[in-house]
């Protein structure tokens, strides 16, 4: 089970899920595939030269996909980071939304096409618009959960940021904030070894980031981010420990990295082939793949109505985004300010 | 705070202490703790966390104890504050105030007096106010708490002790924007904001009480957005210009000010623009002697008038 910043595997009953149906798990892999399927067409594309750039999910896809099935769409907030596609998916971005993103197009629904893809914000489906810069998150987390506090409301706030970002200062004083005021924050860290090229070893002098709590007096969660299931069950415990008004939780989500850091990063200058082709043994779509048979939940007629869904999803919403206009040049002047006389 | 409940105060000792310079005295024991929040000291989550409760439905009024002290907070308010509408195509805005004294002459030294307003009116999504007149204070506080998109209320510290006025007690607005003539005239305009437009009416005055001339001066309360219309229509009138501030003068608000001048009224002035502005050194001295040598006083501006008077 989730452990206290020691980092040791979980084994997962029948009866342990017992909460999420089997239903519930069957989607929970196809949102993982679904990003996954997404994220490789996102590459084709952009190396045949259709798409600028880049940021992936793929060894992400179950830490993202455990962690949102224990959180409720409909009142909790996410203030997500850039490779937090299935996060994103499971609160209602689709799969037109995150390619009419990567193509820039004019009804792209985080910005309207002025950011880079991966920059996810929804009001209306309740995630914070982010920037590029790493670790602002935190604080601004904390300000979510705040005003959440402020009117009696048991929102739980997810805030995402891979581990190279906890180097920075804001994820401390976030943290601090949350934790003075028991605010409920789960500081999601998707650990996956490099901030681009360095190593967590030239990151942080301690082996852990989820030891790291302790400095905080609050719970630190280390979870093995391969299995969506594992993950799943930590992430009710803090989501729990959150609406009971008990405070902030940092959950550590162990990860690999599959690809470059993005489409202009060349990962072969720092680590091996050998190392990226150990990544398969841990695929999170093959480990959760694996837990779903093993709980009976996944046959081969599933498995087929799921892949042929995910499949026609990912075609439809390249096919609908080469297709969907760009955005009109004068959109580059509007949203500096409120319309004149606009008030709060 | 009693008229909207979604209006909170977070900053370094705001609640039982009341501010440093006790401006939110009070204002805890009257609301609460979470409405008056006494934050860590950390500048930039104050900004943060302030960004963050705005766009889940609050009006935070973020103080940070001086100015000279945001540097940490930079990035929060230029990169996330400032471009939050822009970057989320207007779902989401920042409708938040950031409240901070700024400039000299209080024996503050370095790291008490600086005046680098200039530095936020350069970034755009953000608003800039530094009124000097207790009734524009409110006014212009209140407009900035109902703006949906961040303000910089900038308050010069000298006034706290040295400037009285009537405020009334019912709400009102000073609108954003917008300058205020504060003496009319017809042969030169001083345009100035903060402590500065005090000197540049002790100046003005000393001076017409001598000469036969009418100065036109300006306070522009708002420093972005600039009220450019005021600002012409003054020098299209008068033809001769002086811009008064404490803040550098390199990179300053009157280098902003001269080229929209000279953009759009250059054929209607009759001499040079004048800026009187601080020295360029790093900031101010803490001794009494080097603070004095970096003030700009109303003599300063007393000889610039007769020099520009008589081009």
């Amino acid at each position: 089970m989730a452990s206290n910043g020691t980092g040791s595997a979980a084994t997962v009953s029948h009866e342990a899920v017992g909460d999420l149906s089997h239903d519930e798990l069957r989607r929970m892999y196809e949102t993982m595939l679904l990003a996954r399927q997404l994220d490789e067409r996102m590459w084709l594309l952009n190396r045949s030269g259709r798409a600028p750039f880049v940021v992936s999910v793929q060894g992400h896809e179950a830490a993202q996909v455990g962690m949102a099935f224990a959180l409720d769409p409909n009142r909790d907030w996410l203030v997500p980071y850039y490779r937090d596609l299935a996060l994103v998916l499971h609160f209602g971005y689709s799969a037109r939304d995150a390619m009419l993103s990567l193509l820039a197009r004019a009804e792209e629904p985080n910005s309207g096409g002025r950011q880079m893809p991966g920059h996810y914000g929804s009001r209306e489906k309740r995630f914070y618009i982010g920037s590029s810069v790493v670790g602002t998150q935190f604080p601004q987390a904390a300000g979510f959960a705040l005003a959440a506090k402020m009117r009696g409301e048991d929102t739980v706030v997810v805030t995402s940021i891979g581990e190279g970002g906890t180097a920075q200062g804001d994820v401390h004083e976030g943290l601090n904030w949350a934790s003075i005021h028991k605010l409920g924050v789960i500081f999601f860290v998707q650990n996956n070894h490099y901030a681009i090229s360095v190593p967590m070893d030239r990151e942080m002098a301690v082996k852990t980031v989820a030891e790291r709590a302790a400095a905080y007096g609050i719970p630190g969660v280390r979870v093995d981010g391969a299995d969506a299931v594992e993950v799943y069950l930590a992430a009710r415990e803090a989501v729990a420990r959150a609406r009971r008004g008990d405070g902030p939780t940092l959950f550590e989500a162990v990860v690999t990295r599959m690809t470059p850091h993005s489409s202009d990063d060349d990962d072969r200058l720092y680590r091996s082939r050998e190392e990226v082709q150990s990544y398969k043994e841990r695929d999170p779509l093959v480990v959760t793949r694996q837990r779903l048979v093993d709980l009976d939940v996944l046959d081969e007629v599933h498995e087929s109505e799921i892949l042929a869904r995910v499949k026609a999803a990912v075609n439809d919403a390249t096919e609908y985004a080469e297709q969907a206009p760009l955005p009109d040049p004068s959109e580059a002047f509007k949203h500096v300010y409120a319309e004149v006389g606009q008030t709060v | 705070m009693e008229h909207d409940e979604r209006v909170m105060i977070l900053g370094e000792d705001v609640g039982k202490r009341g501010g440093v310079f006790r401006v939110t005295d009070g204002l805890q024991e009257k609301f609460g703790e979470l409405r008056v929040l006494d934050s860590p000291l950390s500048e930039s989550s104050i900004i943060g966390v302030a960004i963050g409760a705005s766009a889940n439905g609050m009006l935070p009024v973020a103080e940070i104890q001086f100015l000279d002290f945001i540097h940490p907070a930079m990035n929060q308010i230029m990169s996330e504050a400032a471009k939050t509408r822009y970057r989320s195509g207007g779902d989401f805005s920042c409708p938040i105030v950031i409240r901070a004294p700024y400039g000299g002459g209080i024996h503050g030294a370095l790291y008490h007096s600086q005046s680098i307003e200039a530095l936020f009116t350069h970034i755009p999504g953000l608003k800039v106010v530094a009124p000097i007149d207790p009734y524009d204070a409110k006014g212009l506080l209140s407009s900035a708490i109902h703006d949906p998109d961040p303000v910089m209320f900038l308050e010069h510290k000298r006034a706290y002790r040295a400037i009285r006025g009537d405020v009334p007690d019912e709400m009102y607005t000073v609108p954003i924007g917008k300058a205020r003539v504060v003496r009319e005239g017809t042969d030169m305009t001083i345009i100035s904001y903060g402590w500065y437009v005090q000197e540049v009416l002790e100046a003005v005055d000393a001076y017409t009480q001598q000469q036969q001339a009418s100065i036109e001066v300006i306070d522009l309360r708002s420093l972005r957005p600039l009220d450019s219309e005021t600002i012409l229509s003054s020098v299209i009138k008068t033809g001769k210009v002086m811009i008064v501030h404490e803040a550098n003068k390199f990179g300053g608000l009157g280098g902003e000010i001269s080229a929209i001048i000279a953009e759009e009224a250059f054929p209607y002035l009759d001499g040079p623009i004048v800026r009187i502005a601080g020295p360029e050194v790093p900031a101010m001295p803490y001794a009494a002697p080097l603070e004095k040598a970096f003030l700009t006083s109303a003599d300063d501006i007393r000889a610039a008038i007769d020099r520009l008077a008589a081009y």
